[in-house]
């Protein structure tokens, strides 16, 4: 990512509107990726509860996989999942194997 | 209270693409605090701390409502400022909208650095919420003991070795002196319990004046534990009477979760490298101690709720 020149920064170095973090990526942190199983899933939304990232799609009430683009890869949808009869819905896998 | 569906209907006001470590405590306390309050307008505040410098890194924010961050020391005197400028300004008719106020603070801009001005704050009795994410040191600056961090805790300023078996202190109890200023509303809350955390900031918004919700942060840095588990020593936390989910409204206590199985202090703390020095044999006697003080500080408050 290329840094802004002054040219290119508001006046006074305002920031002139909310959530711009969403432009900044964190997704290149992450050594462990979360994977959705679907079939496994009951849309309770914990993991979008508990997601310190805002990494889960959620649509029309229903759980709606990962924005990898900011997801770090902690774990903590995985592990709050409750799944369906023992299994996980979300499971972490190696980015690299 | 709000379901988790009618949550995610809301909409996020806490972004992604903040610097937070992954597993981040505080971040999570963030965005579900304006999750619960996305039914009204907020402009939210910040203390110095590891949540404002993660979150407004220039030329980003996180914050997709209007924030404001001036010092370390006087979250709660900003935010009031605003507060007051905001009613002088209804008063005029110059705002018609009605408008909720959060100030956000870590423990060392909590219990030590801003007390005095969270004290003013909520004795002149703003209409507004201050929350303290309570990760029971200074992480962001390197893990220096705070007058939240408990009995026996490795910090880098109370460092466990053979001098000394960590701070040698108990910690403060913020909660109650918030309660103490009998403010409208005063809970205590952790990361881990959703619903309990979102209905109460809902109900201090909803309720008005001056309130106070301090909420154990598990953090995964400075606690030393797996990323995923951040919930998950939260909810320890309760269930071993460490940090008992209360509220205090109108002065009148109520406890919101009493442990089935009181587990033993022993299983929260052992899974914490910030504790691991208390495994050895030599450090029991502290170890005691520390269920001491949790049996003591848990009967005293189950009989403050009993009336």
């Amino acid at each position: 990512m290329s840094l802004k020149k002054y040219q290119d920064l508001a006046l006074g170095g305002n920031i002139e509107r909310g959530g711009t973090a969403v432009d900044f990526k964190t997704g290149d942190w992450r050594s462990l990726k979360p994977v959705y199983k679907p079939e496994n899933c009951i849309h309770c939304l914990f993991c979008w509860a508990y997601c310190p990232d805002s990494a889960v799609h959620v649509a029309d009430g229903k759980m709606a996989g990962f924005d990898l683009d900011h997801c770090k890869g902690c774990g903590i949808c995985a592990h709050e999942c409750p799944g369906k009869k023992g299994a996980k819905a979300i499971v972490m896998e190696p980015e690299v194997k | 209270m709000a379901t988790l569906k009618e949550l995610a209907a809301r909409g996020d006001k806490f972004t992604g693409g903040h610097r937070a470590c992954a597993g981040c405590g505080a971040t999570i306390a963030a965005r579900q605090a304006l999750l619960a309050a996305g039914k009204h307008k907020v402009v939210a505040g910040c203390a110095t701390g590891c949540l404002e410098v993660v979150s407004t890194i220039f030329p980003y924010t996180a914050w997709n409502v209007p924030f404001i961050h001036s010092a370390f020391e006087n979250a709660a005197a900003t935010v009031s400022g605003v507060e007051a400028a905001y009613q002088s300004l209804k008063r005029q008719g110059r705002i018609t909208e009605n408008i909720k106020f959060i100030a956000f603070g870590g423990d060392g801009g909590t219990y030590d650095i801003g007390i005095q001005s969270l004290s003013g704050a909520m004795e002149r009795g703003h209409d507004m919420l201050y929350i303290c994410y309570n990760n029971q040191a200074y992480m962001n600056t390197g893990i220096q003991r705070s007058s939240a961090t408990p009995r026996g805790c490795n910090t880098t300023t109370s460092p466990a070795g053979r001098k000394i078996p960590g701070k040698a202190q108990f910690r403060k109890d913020l909660t109650e002196i918030m309660a103490a200023h009998n403010i409208p509303y005063v809970a205590q809350c952790v990361i881990g319990n959703w619903s309990d955390f979102t209905r109460k900031v809902e109900k201090a918004l909803d309720k008005g004046g001056a309130a106070f919700i301090n909420i154990l942060q598990p953090c995964r840095l400075g606690w030393g534990y797996k990323p995923e588990l951040t919930a998950e020593l939260g909810r320890l936390a309760v269930e071993t009477c460490f940090w008992p989910l209360y509220e205090v409204e109108d002065g009148v206590y109520k406890l919101n979760a009493t442990p089935k199985d009181k587990k033993p202090i022993t299983d929260w703390l052992f899974q914490q490298e910030r504790f691991r020095h208390l495994k050895q044999p030599a450090n029991g006697a502290i170890v005691d101690e520390i269920q001491r003080e949790v049996d003591q500080r848990w009967e005293r408050l189950v009989r403050k709720c009993d009336g």
